[in-house]
């Protein structure tokens, strides 16, 4: 519950904050000091201390799973305003508002991460996509942004037109909107219409492969992750992807039973599709935008693995690639946007002039590729354990883990463009305190790898 | 009236938004068809809502099932509305850049 009040609270004080004063470096610092006083709030929470005591009517059920992975995508937050704060004042004049709305995103990821029936579902959804739409376009001028912004807030009314179909016929088969339970009985003298909760729980699959940008509604992704401004695709990418996830989860974490076996069926279509073109696609690309955009939908393949197995090992494995995927992704946005030129070639003989710049990037892709030591691998590792806890499915581990194999080749390709060409690669200004923090989230990817625990028993205490 | 003709007038609403979606090229009219389709889902909830009422009565006199259908359907009109604003405010931008709502001019960028 702090964090839902506070991060709504936090992004009228943005505003505000807008008007006191017109110095963008200071608006960071006053985000980042909300983002931290959030995760203390966050963290308070998960231990049984509130600021106030709300009785939410059984629409939210705080549980552990939900509250700690709200403190992830606040550290992750609070990771990238730090590296990437001073692009967010350059995007264009209305800084105050950009984190305004960040912070209105952070409230919808709290929602989503404990609802407790569909009701709550819907409204997290819209309050999370809603300032998305218009991050993506906010720069103006930029008729890709505009582009990307238009199709982005297109294709997201739509699927929620689907979504709410979805919730009204489940709906109209149960009478009641929590999850995972029905309120007619069969005393009632009434036949369970399973036909339209089937059906409805279609649709809100479909919606939320949408959302999660699954194949074979990921169409919009690649445009959308590439017309937007670099630092608004990291965030997109990374902390409001992992939030759909988690809510992808909870919400079909009690009602697959209404499906039956289709319902493995369907998702191993689903997951496969993602898998293919994701990887595929990125192979061909030219730029490194939307090779990320594309490394996202690959991503995406795997962290639905989740939801295949469906199990505590899913769980916590979900927990660790969220916050793995978040923290490399975030470092190579943060790096990217640094770039004059987005192609590989743009990042020809880094190494050379950026050696610290190089090395941090190497990190971040190898822990994306999934390479032993890096935070990367344990968390791929635990979603491939998942599915094989579950017993049978095993030539699907086997499919994902070719489809790893066939990822390592378009991530190594900006190393190889970095170490082993010669190039001039233009960069704007790099500050020391950037090369810190990059070397110091390059550690903190490295100590997950060694240590994947320090999230993992978290999660018990 | 049966629930079915609802079900069914709500289904036939709700297609007509979802092809409206996939087969114009204006960026208004796309936009109406979305809001259509919020609307059909309206209706279902309120007619759902009274079916469930309905079913809940004769066990109990004072029951108050199906309340939720009618309360979801004042939130969909808020988050609707909000996305009115976000929305008109996109293709407005749009305009002043390229002087036309036509989404065509979408895949024209598309490298």
């Amino acid at each position: 519950m702090n964090a839902i009040i506070l991060s709504a609270l936090l992004g009228v004080v943005m505003m505000f904050s807008g008007i006191i004063t017109k110095n963008k470096s200071n608006i960071t610092k006053i985000a980042a000091v909300g983002l931290f006083l959030l995760l203390v709030a966050n963290v308070l929470n998960t231990y049984g201390g509130y600021v106030v005591h709300v009785d939410t009517h059984s629409l939210l059920n705080f549980e552990k799973f939900g509250l700690f992975f709200n403190s992830i995508a606040i550290t992750a937050t609070l990771i990238y305003v730090l590296l990437s704060g001073k692009e967010i004042e350059n995007v264009g004049v209305n800084t105050a508002e950009y984190y305004a709305l960040i912070f209105f995103v952070l409230c919808g990821v709290s929602i989503l991460s404990s609802f407790n029936g569909l009701l709550m579902l819907f409204l997290g959804i819209e309050i999370m996509s809603i300032p998305l739409y218009i991050l993506t376009g906010t720069d103006k001028r930029n008729l890709k942004s505009n582009e990307a912004s238009l199709k982005y807030f297109l294709m997201g009314a739509f699927s929620t037109g689907i979504m709410l179909m979805g919730i009204a016929l489940v709906y109209g088969a149960t009478g009641t909107f929590a999850l995972g339970t029905t309120s007619i009985s069969p005393s009632a003298g009434v036949v369970k219409t399973s036909f339209l909760e089937v059906a409805g729980l279609l649709l809100l699959f479909v919606s939320m492969c949408f959302k999660v940008s699954a194949a074979p509604f990921h169409f919009w992704t690649p445009d959308v992750y590439d017309g937007a401004p670099g630092v608004f695709t990291s965030f997109m990418a990374t902390i409001v992807k992992a939030a759909g996830f988690i809510a992808f989860i909870r919400l079909f974490d009690t009602h697959t039973d209404v499906l039956g076996p289709t319902w493995k069926i369907l998702l191993a279509f689903v997951i496969i599709a993602t898998l293919l073109i994701g990887n595929i696609t990125a192979v061909f690309q030219q730029s490194v935008k939307r090779m990320l955009a594309y490394s996202s939908i690959a991503q995406a393949g795997f962290m639905l693995f989740a939801l295949y197995s469906n199990n505590d090992f899913a769980k916590e494995g979900i927990l660790l690639y969220a916050t793995a995927y978040s923290f490399a992704t975030i470092g190579i946005f943060a790096i990217l946007i640094k770039m004059k030129d987005y192609t590989f070639d743009g990042f020809n003989g880094l190494a050379k002039s950026q050696p610290v710049l190089a090395f941090a990037n190497t990190v971040f892709l190898l822990s994306l590729a999934g390479i032993p030591l890096t935070a990367g691998f344990f968390a791929k590792y635990y979603m491939l354990a998942s599915v094989v806890k579950t017993g049978g499915s095993l030539w699907l581990v086997i499919v994902a883990v070719v489809f790893a194999a066939i990822s390592v080749y378009y991530y190594f390709r900006v190393i190889q463009a970095m170490y082993f060409k010669e190039g001039e690669p233009e960069t704007t200004t790099i500050t020391t305190g950037f090369k810190t923090g990059l070397v110091l989230l390059a550690a903190l990817i490295i100590l997950l790898g060694i240590f994947p625990s320090i999230v993992l028993n978290y999660f018990y205490f | 009236m049966p629930i079915q003709y609802y079900i069914y007038l709500c289904l036939a609403l709700f297609s007509i938004g979802i092809i409206g979606v996939l087969t114009r090229r204006n960026a208004i009219i796309v936009f109406m068809c979305v809001e259509l389709m919020l609307n059909a889902v309206n209706l279902l909830l309120v007619a759902f809502s009274k079916m469930h009422y309905g079913l809940a009565i004769g066990a109990n006199p004072e029951t108050t099932v199906g309340i939720d259908g009618q309360l979801f359907v004042f939130f969909i009109m808020v988050v609707a509305a909000a996305e009115v604003s976000v929305g008109l405010a996109i293709i407005v931008m749009m305009y002043r850049n390229t002087h036309s709502v036509d989404i065509n001019f979408l895949n024209r960028l598309k490298n």
